[in-house]
C-alpha cells in the first residue's frame, strides 16, 4: 500500500497505526504517507476514523499499535505540543480564537517574542504577523480583535500562526464546511500557495468538487481502514464514492417526480429586522421543495429562524394556512405544524449530555405524556421506532448524542422533527459535515415527505444539491431576496449571480 | 467526540436510572451517617431527637426543593433565607397590627411569590445573572426585614399555631406532621422533574438552553416561574419557622442559604446545571442535618459547625469533578474536544 509519492521521502507518517476507545476500533492498521508539496486529500464516511487519525497526527491520541514518523525516524507525540514541535499544524472547521485579544495577539498566543527587557515585542509580533499574511496573499488587518472575524478569516489566522510557527505539515479538518464559494476559493489558493513553498498539506471534505479541484492524491478510508491512495488524475467520482461506503451509492439526488404541489400554506410577507434580512416575502406551496441559496452571511438561516419564532422580527407578516402566526413563540409555530431542523446541530439541535432518546422526543414530550406522566419507556419506544425509519446507527438509546457520529446526530435531529409530523418543515443545511451515504439518505428523505404534500424550505450552501432538490430556488443576497428561480430556470449561473448581487439578470447564463 | 467507554456503574441495568451515580455516594453517606448515629450517640435514636432534627432541616428541606430546580436550569437563588426572613418580619408587623393571623398568612404567601417574581423579572427579562441578582436582593430583603422590625421581635403569637407547627403528627411520636407534609411535597416535585416533560425541559435548559428554545421550550418563562415558585416556597419556610419558634426576627435564618446550596450541591446537582436529582438533594439535606445533630450532641461548638458546612460544600463540588476526571482519564488517556465529532 506504499505509494510513491511526488518528491521526496514522507515528512510526516503514519505506519500501521490501531486506535481502540473502549469496544469501538476507530483506527486498525491504517497508513499513510504525507510528503511535501503536496496536495492530500483524504475521504471517508462520518465515522470512517478520519478523525481520530488527525488527532493521532497531532499528538491528541496515542496509538494503541503502530508508529507515527517524522522524516522517516518514529516519534512519540506524548502532547500536542509535541506535534507543534515536529511542524504539525491542524487548521479545525471552526477555530477556537480568543475573541477579545487581537489578530497578532491570536498568532502569538503562549509564545509571544520578547524583547531584550523581557517585555513583549510587539512590533516584531506585528510585523511578524503582516509578513505572513503577505505570503498567503491575503489581507487582515493585525491589529483588529478576532471577535467578529468570519470563519474563513479566522481559518487565515490559524493558517498564519502555523506559518510564524514554521510548520511543514498543514492538516485542515473540513475548512471548507462553513465557507462561502468565494471564500473557499481564497482558501485553495492559499493552500496552492503553501504547497508551492514545499509544505505537505492534507485535507479533509466531503466535497468532491473541492477534492478533485485541488488534490494532488486521494487517500479513501473506510471503518478506520485504508483503503486506497491514487493520484488524483487517476480517480473518478464513482470510483472514490464506491470505495467509501464499500458499495455502489445510489443516485446522490433522488430520481425528480413531477410533484404534485398543493394549495399555499405557508405566506411570509414583508419580513424584516432591523440589520439583518429586510422585506423578505415569499409563499410555500403543500407538496413543494423550496430552497434558500445565496452566500453564507445573507441572511437565510435568520429568516428562516425569524419565521419559525425563534428569533424576533421587526416588520412583517407570517401566515400558515392563512392564518397569522405569533412572533416569536416556537411553540405557536410548532402548534401550526411547523419544524426546524437548525443549522448548528450541536448547539441548536441537540443537548449533547442528554440521551439519543431524550433528544429524539424533545419536541414530542406532551404528546408522549400519559395523565401527564412521560416515562423513559414511552421515550425509548418512540426514539426506537424512529431510529429504525431513519437507519439510525446507535449502541444504545439511553447513550448520550454525544457517542453518534455527525450524520448519525443529524438523523437524531431530523427524527426529534419529524416525529412531530410537520405540514411545514424547515431544514437549514440539513446535510452539512455529512457523509454521502447519509446525504443521499436526508435527500430522498425529503423528498418522500414533499411527496406525502409536507412544504419543505431547504437552506443549502451547497448549489449542487439546491438544484438536485429545489423545485423552486429563492436566492438572497445581503438580507434581501435578489431572485426566485423555476427549476427550469435554476442553473449554477443564474443562483450565483443572484447570490452574489450581480446585476446581470434573473436567469442570465 | 470519542465515545467514552461507559464506566461500569456500580448499580447496573434498570437500576442505574433509578439510583444514578450522582446521587449514589450520598444516599449511602447518609444510610452510614444514620448508623454511626444511632449506634454511637445514645439519644440520638430517641423520638425527641428525631423530632428536633427533622423539625430543624424542616425549613432547609423546602427550600431545597424549588432550589434544585432552579440549580439544574443553571441558575440560583441566594434571596431565599432573607425572603424567609421577610417573610417573618411581615407576618410579625401583621399581626402586631391586629390582622388575623390567617388573612396574614395568606398576605404573606402572596409577598413571597411577589420577591420571587422579582427576582425572576431581573433575570429573565433584564437578562442579568442569577447569582448577582439574587446576592442583591438577599442583601435588599434582609435590610427591608431590618425596617419593618429593627431589632425587635415579635413574639406574641397565639399558642395553639405555634404549638401546632411542633406537633407531631397524631399518634406518631417523634415524627411532626410537618416532615411528613415536606416528604410529600417532595415526591410532587420528584414526579414532576423526573416524569414529565416539563421536568426533562429543565434538564435541557441547563444543558443547552439554546438546543431547549429551538425545540419550543420557552427558557424565559420557565425561569420566571421557578423563581416565583422559589419565593412563594420560602415564604412558606419563613411561616413555618416564625410560628415553630414563636417569634419574628430580622435576623433570621441568617446565611441559611449557604445551607441550602449546599446540601444541593451535596445532593449531586450540578452547579453547572444540567444535571441532579429529588432523592439526592433530599438525602443531603438529612445528611447535613444528621452530621450537625450528631456533632451537636458530641457537644462540638456551632464554630465547628459551621466549618463542617463548609468544607462539605467544598468536597460535594469537588468530588464529582474528581470522579469524571478520572472516568476519563480511563477511558482514553489523553482526550480532548473536537470541534466537528465524527469519530466513531
Amino acid at each position: 500500500m506504499a505509494v510513491r509519492g511526488p518528491t521526496g521521502p514522507p515528512v510526516l507518517s503514519l505506519a500501521d497505526v490501531s486506535k481502540a476507545f473502549g469496544n469501538v476500533r476507530a483506527l486498525r492498521g491504517m497508513s499513510l504517507e504525507l510528503h511535501p508539496g503536496e496536495i492530500h486529500a483524504l475521504v471517508g464516511e462520518n465515522g470512517a476514523g478520519k478523525s481520530t487519525l488527525v488527532k493521532t497526527l497531532a499528538g491528541v491520541h496515542r496509538p494503541d499499535h503502530g508508529r507515527v514518523l517524522v522524516d522517516g525516524a518514529h516519534v512519540e507525540f506524548t502532547a500536542p505540543v509535541d506535534a507543534q514541535r515536529a511542524g504539525v499544524a491542524v487548521i479545525y472547521q471552526e477555530p477556537t480564537l480568543f475573541p477579545d485579544l487581537s489578530v497578532t495577539e491570536n498568532i502569538f498566543v503562549g509564545r509571544q517574542p520578547r524583547t531584550r527587557w523581557g517585555t513583549i515585542d510587539k512590533a516584531r509580533m506585528r510585523r511578524l504577523t503582516r509578513e505572513a499574511f503577505t505570503s498567503l496573499g491575503v489581507e487582515v488587518d493585525p491589529e483588529r480583535p478576532a471577535r467578529g472575524l468570519s470563519i474563513a478569516d479566522q481559518q487565515l489566522v490559524e493558517i498564519a500562526k502555523a506559518i510564524t510557527r514554521d510548520a511543514r505539515v498543514l492538516i485542515m479538518d473540513e475548512p471548507t464546511a462553513a465557507l462561502s464559494g468565494v471564500e473557499a476559493e481564497r482558501l485553495f489558493r492559499v493552500a496552492r500557495s503553501l504547497r508551492e513553498a514545499g509544505a505537505a498539506l492534507l485535507f479533509i471534505s466531503h466535497r468532491f468538487d473541492e477534492v478533485f479541484a485541488l488534490s494532488d492524491r486521494v487517500t479513501v478510508v473506510r471503518d478506520g481502514s485504508f483503503v486506497s491512495c491514487d493520484p488524483t488524475g487517476d480517480l473518478e467520482v464513482d470510483t472514490v464514492v464506491r470505495r467509501m461506503v464499500g458499495r455502489d451509492v445510489d443516485d446522490l439526488y433522488p430520481e425528480q417526480q413531477e410533484a404534485v404541489i398543493g394549495e399555499t400554506v405557508l405566506e411570509v410577507e414583508g419580513l424584516t429586522r432591523q440589520g439583518v434580512f429586510a422585506d423578505v416575502s415569499f409563499t410555500v406551496r403543500a407538496g413543494e421543495i423550496v430552497a434558500l441559496a445565496g452566500l453564507v452571511g445573507a441572511g437565510r438561516s435568520e429568516v428562516v429562524r425569524a419565521v419559525f419564532g425563534v428569533d424576533r422580527y421587526d416588520l412583517g407578516a407570517v401566515r400558515v394556512y392563512g392564518r397569522p402566526l405569533p412572533a416569536g413563540r416556537p411553540k405557536a409555530a410548532m402548534a401550526a405544524h411547523m419544524a426546524l431542523v437548525p443549522e448548528d446541530r450541536r448547539q441548536q439541535g441537540l443537548v449533547m449530555e442528554s440521551s439519543i432518546a431524550r433528544n429524539a422526543t424533545a419536541t414530542r414530550r406532551r404528546t408522549l405524556s400519559r395523565a401527564g406522566l412521560l416515562t423513559s419507556r414511552a421515550e425509548n419506544e418512540a426514539a426506537h421506532h424512529w431510529g429504525e425509519r431513519l437507519r439510525l446507527k446507535f449502541g444504545d438509546l439511553t447513550d448520550t448524542v454525544s457517542t453518534l457520529s455527525g450524520g448519525n446526530q443529524q438523523k437524531v435531529v431530523l427524527a426529534k422533527w419529524l416525529s412531530t409530523e410537520p405540514r411545514i418543515l424547515f431544514v437549514d443545511e440539513p446535510t452539512r459535515g455529512i457523509d454521502v451515504g447519509t446525504k443521499a439518505e436526508v435527500h430522498r428523505l425529503l423528498t418522500t415527505l414533499a411527496g406525502e404534500g409536507v412544504a419543505v424550505v431547504m437552506v443549502s450552501s451547497e448549489l449542487p444539491e439546491v438544484l438536485g432538490m429545489a423545485d423552486r430556488v429563492l436566492v438572497m443576497h445581503e438580507g434581501r431576496l435578489t431572485a426566485e428561480l423555476d427549476r427550469s430556470e435554476a442553473t449554477e449561473e443564474s443562483v450565483m449571480y443572484a447570490a452574489t448581487g450581480t446585476t446581470a439578470g434573473k436567469g442570465a447564463t | 467526540m470519542a465515545p467514552d467507554t461507559v464506566a461500569p456503574s456500580p448499580t447496573p441495568g434498570r437500576f442505574r436510572t433509578l439510583l444514578s451515580a450522582r446521587e449514589a455516594p450520598v444516599v449511602g453517606a447518609l444510610v452510614v451517617a444514620l448508623l454511626c448515629a444511632s449506634m454511637f450517640v445514645d439519644v440520638f435514636a430517641t423520638g425527641r431527637n428525631t423530632s428536633f432534627l427533622l423539625l430543624s432541616v424542616a425549613a432547609i428541606a423546602l427550600m431545597a426543593l424549588p432550589m434544585t430546580l432552579i440549580v439544574i436550569t443553571g441558575e440560583i437563588d441566594l434571596s431565599v433565607a432573607s425572603t424567609l426572613a421577610l417573610t417573618s418580619a411581615t407576618l410579625g408587623v401583621l399581626w402586631e397590627s391586629g390582622v388575623p393571623i390567617e388573612t396574614a398568612l395568606v398576605i404573606c404567601l402572596v409577598i413571597g411569590a411577589l420577591l420571587g417574581a422579582l427576582n425572576g423579572v431581573l433575570v429573565t427579562v433584564m437578562g442579568l445573572p442569577s447569582l448577582a441578582v439574587t446576592i442583591g436582593t438577599m442583601a435588599l430583603y434582609r435590610g427591608l426585614a431590618y425596617v419593618l422590625l429593627g431589632d425587635r421581635a415579635v413574639a406574641s403569637y397565639p399558642q395553639n399555631w405555634v404549638s401546632g407547627a411542633r406537633a407531631p403528627l397524631p399518634g406518631v411520636e417523634g415524627l411532626p406532621w410537618v416532615a411528613v407534609a415536606i416528604l410529600v411535597l417532595a415526591l410532587l416535585f420528584a414526579v414532576f422533574l423526573h416524569a414529565t416533560g416539563a421536568g426533562r425541559s429543565l434538564f435541557d435548559i441547563g444543558n443547552n438552553d439554546e438546543a431547549a428554545r429551538f425545540s419550543g421550550v420557552s427558557v424565559k418563562w420557565t425561569k420566571f416561574w421557578l423563581f416565583t415558585l422559589s419565593g412563594v416556597v420560602a415564604s412558606s419556610a419563613g411561616l413555618f419557622w416564625t410560628l415553630q419558634y414563636g417569634t419574628s426576627r430580622a435576623d433570621t435564618a441568617f446565611g441559611l442559604e449557604l445551607q441550602v446550596v449546599a446540601a444541593v450541591l451535596l445532593g449531586g446537582v450540578s452547579i453547572f446545571g444540567g444535571v441532579g436529582s429529588i432523592l439526592g438533594v433530599m438525602s443531603g439535606v438529612l445528611l447535613l442535618g444528621v452530621l450537625r445533630n450528631a456533632l451537636q450532641l458530641f457537644g462540638v461548638s456551632s464554630d465547628v459547625l459551621l466549618i463542617v458546612t463548609g468544607a462539605i460544600l467544598i468536597a460535594s463540588v469537588i468530588t464529582p469533578n474528581l470522579v469524571a476526571r478520572v472516568r476519563s482519564r480511563r477511558a482514553r488517556p489523553l482526550a480532548s474536544r473536537t470541534p466537528e465529532g465524527d469519530t466513531p
